[in-house]
C-alpha cells in the first residue's frame, strides 16, 4: 500500500524515572509480563506491516531492544533498529532517518502504544482525503483512582498529553486546531482565516494525541528541512501543519501536485476540463472552498493541504504508557477490562496464574491478577487486581492491592503493597509498607519501613 | 440497405440485442417461438434444470398461436428428441408465421432506411416490452444455467403450455430408448462441431448441461449458425465483444445479483472483501438490490486497509471515497475508477508463467467486484470496464510487457478525452443553440453536462435564468448553485415539492443522466422522473443531456428491477436539525421500512429530446446509437 511505517522508541524517559534504568529502557518495561514495545508490533503485524524501521534513542537502548526483537520476532517481522543521539527528539528522529523513507506515506507510530485501533484506519483516512498529515485522537482513558495521590512532580507531560485543546471541522474529519495543554494559557487563539473557511469549528477537551500518525512523506522532510528547530511532532510540526493549512507556501514543489487530485498537472485545456469535473462531482471539503473563492478574486490560487483526524472509537482501547499512572493504569487495563488485547487465556476466575507457579495454603489471586511464570507465594497470602512478575518470591501474610510487581521481586513475610510499582530485582524486607508507592530497580527496603507516595530507588539514580 | 443488417432486420423490432444473452440468440427467437413449444417438451413438463436456459421461449404465445399450436399438437403427437435433430437440419419449418405476424415489410423498409422515423420507434418500443421480458428472464437463465432451479419464476411462463399438453405430458418423461439417446449424442457432436464452426464464442454456450438442453439448443444453432454465415461481420463483432463478458459472469458477482436468493448472497459473502452487514429492516419491493447497514462498511473497509493486498492502493482508495460518498456522478466515478486502473496497470508486472492478457483480466476483475462491493457500478462504469476489458483482450500477443502496458494506459486516455471530455463539449456545443435569450432553464440536482452548459451559454452572453430544483437528501443541487452564481448566472433555487409551481414560468427543462436504455427509459438521480412528468404536463420540452458512452441496450420499464439504495438514515435524519428526531431508534421497530432509491426511470414519452455527442436525437433512436458505438468501439 506504499507506506512506511517508522516506530519510535525513545529510550530514557525521565518521566518515568524509578522505573526506566539503563538496563530497561521504556519500550521494554512490562505491561501484564510483556514488553509494552510487543503491543505495538503485535498490532502491526496483525495489520499485515511486517517491515518497520525502528528509531531508538541512545546506542545501549538501542542494543538492548534490538536484541529483544531478534529474539522475540525473529521470523515474524523485519525491522531495522536505528540508534540516534538522545535528546534529538521525535522530529529530529526522524531527520536521522529522513534518507531511509522512500514510500509516499510514512505512519509513524510510538512506541509505548498500547491499542487495539488499527493503523489502517488512520492510513485510510489520509489516503482518503490525500491529507499531508493525519493524526489519531482518541478518547482519553479512564484513569486510576489514585491519581491525585501519585507524584505531583513528574505529571507535566501528563497533562500535556490529556490536556489537549482539539478544533474540529463540523464533519469531524479535519483538524483545524491543536494546542498541547502545557502550551496553553487561559485564552487560546484560533486563526481567524480557518475559521471563516471551515465556517465551524467544535473544540473538544476530551481527545488525546495517540501519536499515531500518518505523513505525506514529501511534506514531512520539507518541513524538517526547513524548520531546524523542530524537535517534537506532537508540539511543532503538527501544530505547524494544522497553523498553516490554508497557505502552505511551504509545498510548492511536489507535494502540491498530488494533493489535489492526480489531474492536477493541466497543462492542456481538457486536463483543466477533467480535474475541474471530478472536482465538481466530489464533496468539496473546506479547503477547496477556501481555495475556490480566492482563486476568484486572486490570479493564482491559494496553496492548502489538509490535516485530517481519525477520531478513534470510544468503544476501542488506546492508551500510552508516557507516565507512571498511565504504566499502572495499562497494566490494570490489559489484565482487566481490555484483557482481549494482552493475547492470554484468562482462567474461569478472570485471571491468569502460570502453572509453574506456586500457592501457598489459603492463599488467594482476585480477578483480574497476573501472576508469572515461577513465582512461589507463602500463605494467606492475597493478591487483588495486581500483576506479579516472573520468579518472584513472596512470603506468607502479603497483601497485593492495586500494584505491578515485576520480575525477581523478594517481598519478606507480612508485607503490605498498595497501588505500588515495585521494579525488577527490589527486595522488601519483613512488614514493609508500601502505599502509592514507586520503588527502582535493585532497590532494597528495610524491614519494618513504611512508605506513602514515594518514589524510591538507589541512590546514584537519583 | 446494408446487406449485413438485412439478416437481422427481418427480426429485428421484436428483439433488439438486449441484456445479457448468448450471441446467437436474438436473431432466432423469433423464428423459434412456434417450433419451441414442440422441442421443449421435456422441460417442460419434467422440470429440468435445464428449462431454465430456455426460458426466451417460454413466454406464453400470442392467442392466435395458441390454436395453431393446439392444432399442430394435434396432428404431431408426442415429440422426442429424434425428431428434434431432424429440425435442426431443416431449419424452421415453421418460423413462417412469426414473419407475418411482426414483420410487415414496412416495418423492414422503415428501419433500415430511416432508423430515427417515429413510427418505427413506437413499433420498436411495442417489441421492447415483451422483448424486455425475454431479457430478463434470459438473463436469469444464464445465470443459472449451471446450477439453481429457481423455477417459480418461469412457472408463470409455463402454465399455459403445460396446458396444451397435459395430454401428452406423461409419454415425454418417458426415459428416452437407446436410439433416442443415440441421436442425442449425435445432435450433441453437432452442436459441438458448430460452436467450432462459428469461432470461439459460442463454445461457452455450447457446453452442455444434459442431453434435453442439447435438443432444444439444437436448433436454434443451426440458425444462429445461418445467419452467422450470411452476416459473417455482424457475428464477428459479437464474438468479440461477448467474450470479456463471459469471462465477467464466471468470476465476479454479477452486477445485477439478486439479493433475494440467499444461496449467492451466500457465496458472494464469501468472496467479498468490505464485510456487509444487511439491514434489518429490509424494504419487501426491494429485496433483490442489496440493503447493507451503512455505518459499519466504512471503517471495517478502513481497518483493513493494509490487509487488502490484492487491491491496488489508487482502486482501494477509490473504493473508499465511493463509499465514504466523496465521489459521485457518474462522470466523476467513471473518471475516477478508469484512472485508478491506469495507475494500477503502471505498477502491473505479470508474474511468470501467466499472460498478460489472463492475469490483467482476472486483476481487473478482482479490482471491479471489489468497487462494486463499495457501491454498485453505474452503467457508465460498466461500459468503461468493458471497453477496458475489450482491449485487453484484443491486445496481441507479441507485443512485450511495457508495450501493452502503455498501449492499455493510451486506450484509457483516449477513453477518457473522446468520450467524457470531448463528447461534453460537443454537447455543449449542442444544447447552446437550444438556449435562446429570455429563455428560463429548469434543471433538477447536479449535473457536469448541464453545468457545462450552463457555464457555457452565460459565457457567450446569452440572457437566461435558471431555476434548480433541488432534492433531500443530498442536496446536490446547492452545490452547482454556488458554482454558478458564483459565476454570476441568474438562478432561482427551490425544492421539489415546488416544481409544479415553477413550471409555469419555465421555458425548457435541461437533465443529466445516469444512463439512456435502449427504449429510451432515462434513467437518472431519483426526482428526474418527476420533474419530466410536470414538464410533460405543462408542454414544457425536456432535453436530456447524456454521453453516449453510457447509453446501455438493456431496456428497463420500471425502477424496482434495478436501481440503488442509499442510506435511509440520511433520510430519516435532518443534517442539523437534531430536534426532528421523530425517527430516532427506527431500525428496531418491526413495522418501519425506510425506502432511500438513488435512481428512478423516466419514460421515453416524457424526453422530448436527448442531446448526446452524436447530436441531438429522440429518445427512439438510443437503440441505433447503441448498435453504431459500440461497432465502432470494438472495431477501432
Amino acid at each position: 500500500m506504499d507506506f512506511q511505517v517508522v516506530v519510535l522508541a525513545g529510550g530514557f524517559s525521565k518521566t518515568l524515572v524509578p522505573l526506566v534504568s539503563k538496563e530497561v529502557p521504556k519500550v521494554l518495561l512490562p505491561v501484564a509480563n510483556r514488553p509494552v514495545l510487543s503491543y505495538v508490533l503485535e498490532l502491526l503485524e496483525q495489520n499485515d506491516l511486517r517491515k518497520l524501521v525502528k528509531v531508538v534513542e541512545g546506542e545501549s537502548a538501542a542494543l538492548l531492544i534490538s536484541s529483544w526483537i531478534s529474539s522475540t520476532f525473529v521470523d515474524r517481522l523485519q525491522v531495522e533498529v536505528t540508534a540516534v543521539p538522545e535528546d534529538v527528539g521525535t522530529a529530529g528522529a526522524l531527520r536521522a532517518i529522513d534518507h531511509r523513507l522512500t514510500a509516499k506515506d510514512i505512519l509513524v507510530l510510538s512506541g509505548d502504544l498500547v491499542s487495539e485501533i488499527p493503523p489502517g484506519a488512520v492510513a485510510a483516512a489520509h489516503r482518503r482525503h490525500d491529507a499531508a498529515v493525519t493524526a489519531m485522537l482518541c478518547s482519553v482513558p479512564v484513569s486510576g483512582p489514585s491519581e491525585s495521590g501519585s507524584s505531583g512532580a513528574k505529571d507535566k507531560t501528563k497533562k500535556a498529553g490529556r490536556y489537549n485543546i482539539v478544533g474540529l471541522d463540523p464533519t469531524k474529519q479535519f483538524l483545524l486546531h491543536i494546542a498541547a495543554g502545557a502550551e496553553m494559557d487561559k485564552d487560546i487563539r484560533v486563526q481567524k482565516s480557518i475559521l471563516r473557511a471551515a465556517g465551524q469549528m467544535e473544540i473538544r477537551a476530551d481527545l488525546m494525541d495517540a501519536h499515531m500518525y500518518a505523513f505525506k512523506r514529501s511534506v514531512l522532510q520539507e518541513v524538517l528541512n526547513q524548520k531546524e528547530n523542530f524537535q517534537s511532532l506532537r508540539r511543532d510540526v503538527l501544530p505547524y501543519l494544522v497553523r498553516t493549512q490554508l497557505r502552505s507556501e511551504l509545498f510548492l514543489n511536489g507535494a502540491q501536485s498530488d494533493e489535489n487530485g492526480s489531474g492536477m498537472d493541466a497543462v492542456q485545456n481538457s486536463k483543466v476540463l477533467l480535474s475541474q469535473l471530478l472536482a465538481n462531482a466530489s464533496t468539496p471539503s473546506f479547503h477547496e472552498m477556501y481555495a475556490l473563492d480566492s482563486a476568484e478574486s486572486a490570479p493564482i490560487s491559494r496553496k492548502t493541504h489538509k490535516c485530517c483526524v481519525y477520531i478513534a472509537n470510544k468503544s476501542k482501547y488506546c492508551a500510552r504508557l508516557n507516565s507512571i499512572q498511565a504504566f499502572s493504569d495499562i497494566n490494570r487495563d490489559i489484565v482487566g477490562d481490555a484483557s482481549h488485547i494482552s493475547g492470554y487465556n484468562f482462567s474461569n476466575h478472570n485471571n491468569i496464574i502460570h502453572p509453574s507457579a506456586v500457592l501457598g495454603s489459603k492463599t488467594t489471586v482476585g480477578p483480574h491478577c497476573m501472576v508469572g511464570e515461577g513465582s512461589q507465594m507463602g500463605d494467606k497470602c492475597s493478591v487483588k487486581k495486581s500483576v506479579i512478575g516472573r520468579h518472584c518470591r513472596i512470603g506468607s501474610n502479603v497483601k497485593i492491592v492495586n500494584s505491578v510487581v515485576m520480575n525477581h521481586v523478594s517481598i519478606g513475610d507480612g508485607c503490605s503493597i498498595q497501588g505500588s510499582i515495585i521494579c525488577s530485582n527490589v527486595q522488601l524486607q519483613e512488614r514493609a509498607v508500601l502505599k502509592d508507592c514507586q520503588v527502582g530497580a535493585s532497590f532494597v527496603v528495610t524491614a519494618g519501613s513504611e512508605y506513602k507516595g514515594e518514589s524510591l530507588a538507589k541512590k546514584e539514580k537519583q | 440497405m446494408d446487406p449485413r443488417r438485412a439478416p437481422r432486420t427481418v427480426s429485428d423490432p421484436k428483439v433488439r440485442h438486449v441484456g445479457f444473452f448468448a450471441p446467437g440468440a436474438p436473431p432466432d427467437r423469433s423464428h423459434s417461438v412456434p417450433t419451441d413449444p414442440l422441442t421443449s417438451s421435456p422441460p417442460v413438463s419434467g422440470i429440468s434444470p435445464a428449462s431454465n436456459s430456455l426460458s426466451p421461449v417460454m413466454i406464453p404465445p400470442p392467442r392466435p398461436l395458441s390454436t395453431d399450436l393446439s392444432r399442430q399438437f394435434a396432428h404431431s403427437p408426442p415429440v422426442s428428441p429424434l425428431r428434434v435433430a431432424g429440425a435442426a437440419d431443416s431449419p424452421f419449418p415453421v418460423g413462417s408465421y412469426n414473419q407475418s405476424e411482426f414483420l410487415s415489410p414496412t416495418t423492414t423498409t422503415e428501419y433500415s432506411e430511416d432508423p430515427l422515423s417515429p413510427s418505427w420507434g413506437r413499433k420498436g418500443s411495442s417489441g421492447n416490452f415483451t422483448s424486455s421480458l425475454l431479457a430478463g428472464e434470459i438473463e436469469m437463465a444464464l445465470e443459472e444455467q449451471n446450477s439453481v432451479f429457481n423455477l417459480p419464476r418461469d412457472g408463470g411462463a409455463n402454465v399455459e403450455i403445460q396446458e396444451l399438453r397435459a395430454v401428452s405430458g406423461k409419454q415425454m418423461k418417458e426415459k428416452p430408448t437407446k436410439a433416442e439417446r443415440r441421436a442425442i449424442q449425435e445432435a450433441q457432436r453437432a452442436a459441438k462441431a458448430a460452436a467450432k464452426g462459428q469461432g470461439s464464442k459460442t463454445s461457452a454456450a455450447a457446453t452442455v448441461v444434459n442431453p434435453v438442453n442439447v435438443n432444444i439448443k439444437k436448433p436454434v444453432k443451426a440458425v444462429s449458425q445461418k445467419k452467422d454465415n450470411s452476416s459473417v461481420a455482424v457475428s464477428e463483432k459479437r464474438v468479440s465483444d461477448r467474450q470479456p463478458d463471459k469471462d465477467r459472469k464466471k468470476e465476479i458477482p454479477h452486477p445485477r445479483m439478486q439479493f433475494d436468493d440467499a444461496n449467492r448472497v451466500e457465496k458472494a459473502k464469501k468472496r467479498s472483501v468490505v464485510k456487509q452487514i444487511e439491514a434489518r429492516n429490509r424494504v419487501e419491493l426491494f429485496r433483490h438490490l442489496p440493503q447493507y447497514e451503512y455505518g459499519s462498511r466504512l471503517p471495517d473497509l478502513e481497518s483493513k486497509f493494509f490487509q487488502l493486498d490484492p487491491v491496488h492502493p489508487a482502486v482501494y482508495k477509490v473504493g473508499l471515497r465511493y463509499l465514504a460518498g466523496d465521489i459521485s456522478g457518474g462522470n466523476a466515478r467513471c473518471i475516477a475508477m478508469l484512472q485508478a486502473f491506469q495507475e494500477s496497470i503502471k505498477d502491473y508486472s505479470t508474474p511468470q508463467e501467466k499472460s498478460l492478457i489472463r492475469d490483467l483480466t482476472t486483476k481487473i476483475n478482482g479490482y471491479v467486484s471489489y468497487l462494486i462491493e463499495c457501491r454498485p457500478l453505474s452503467i457508465s462504469m460498466g461500459n468503461a470496464i468493458r471497453f477496458l476489458k475489450t482491449r485487453i483482450a484484443q491486445l496481441s500477443l507479441n507485443l512485450s510487457e511495457s508495450e501493452a502496458k502503455a498501449n492499455l494506459i493510451s486506450c484509457i486516455d483516449s477513453f477518457i478525452t473522446e468520450k467524457i471530455i470531448l463528447a461534453d463539449k460537443v454537447i455543449v456545443k449542442h444544447a447552446v443553440t437550444k438556449i435562446r435569450d429570455g429563455d428560463v432553464l429548469l434543471t433538477h440536482g447536479s449535473s457536469s453536462a448541464v453545468e457545462m452548459i450552463l457555464s457555457h451559454a452565460h459565457e457567450l452572453g446569452k440572457m437566461f435564468r435558471v431555476v434548480i430544483v433541488d432534492s433531500r437528501p443530498k442536496l446536490e443541487g446547492q452545490k452547482l448553485l454556488r458554482r454558478l452564481v458564483g459565476k454570476g448566472v441568474h438562478c432561482t433555487y427551490t425544492h421539489i415539492n415546488a416544481v409544479s409551481y415553477i413550471m409555469h414560468e419555465v421555458t425548457k427543462v435541461l437533465l443529466g443522466a445516469s444512463s439512456v436504455l435502449s427504449n429510451g427509459t432515462v434513467y437518472s438521480r431519483v426526482g428526474t422522473a418527476c420533474v419530466a412528468m410536470v414538464a410533460h404536463q405543462f408542454r414544457v420540452p425536456v432535453l436530456i443531456c447524456c454521453e453516449a458512452y453510457k447509453f446501455h441496450e438493456r431496456v428497463q420499464l420500471d425502477s424496482i428491477c434495478s436501481n440503488e439504495l442509499g442510506d435511509p438514515d440520511a433520510i430519516s435524519k435532518v443534517s442539523g436539525r437534531n430536534e426532528i428526531n421523530a425517527l430516532d431508534g427506527w431500525a428496531n421497530t418491526e413495522n418501519l421500512q425506510l425506502l432511500n432509491l438513488t435512481y428512478d426511470a423516466t419514460p421515453s414519452d416524457y424526453v422530448s429530446m436527448i442531446i448526446t455527442d452524436y447530436g441531438m436525437i429522440p429518445p427512439t433512436s438510443v437503440p441505433v446509437i447503441v448498435r453504431e458505438y459500440r461497432r465502432e468501439n470494438l472495431w477501432i
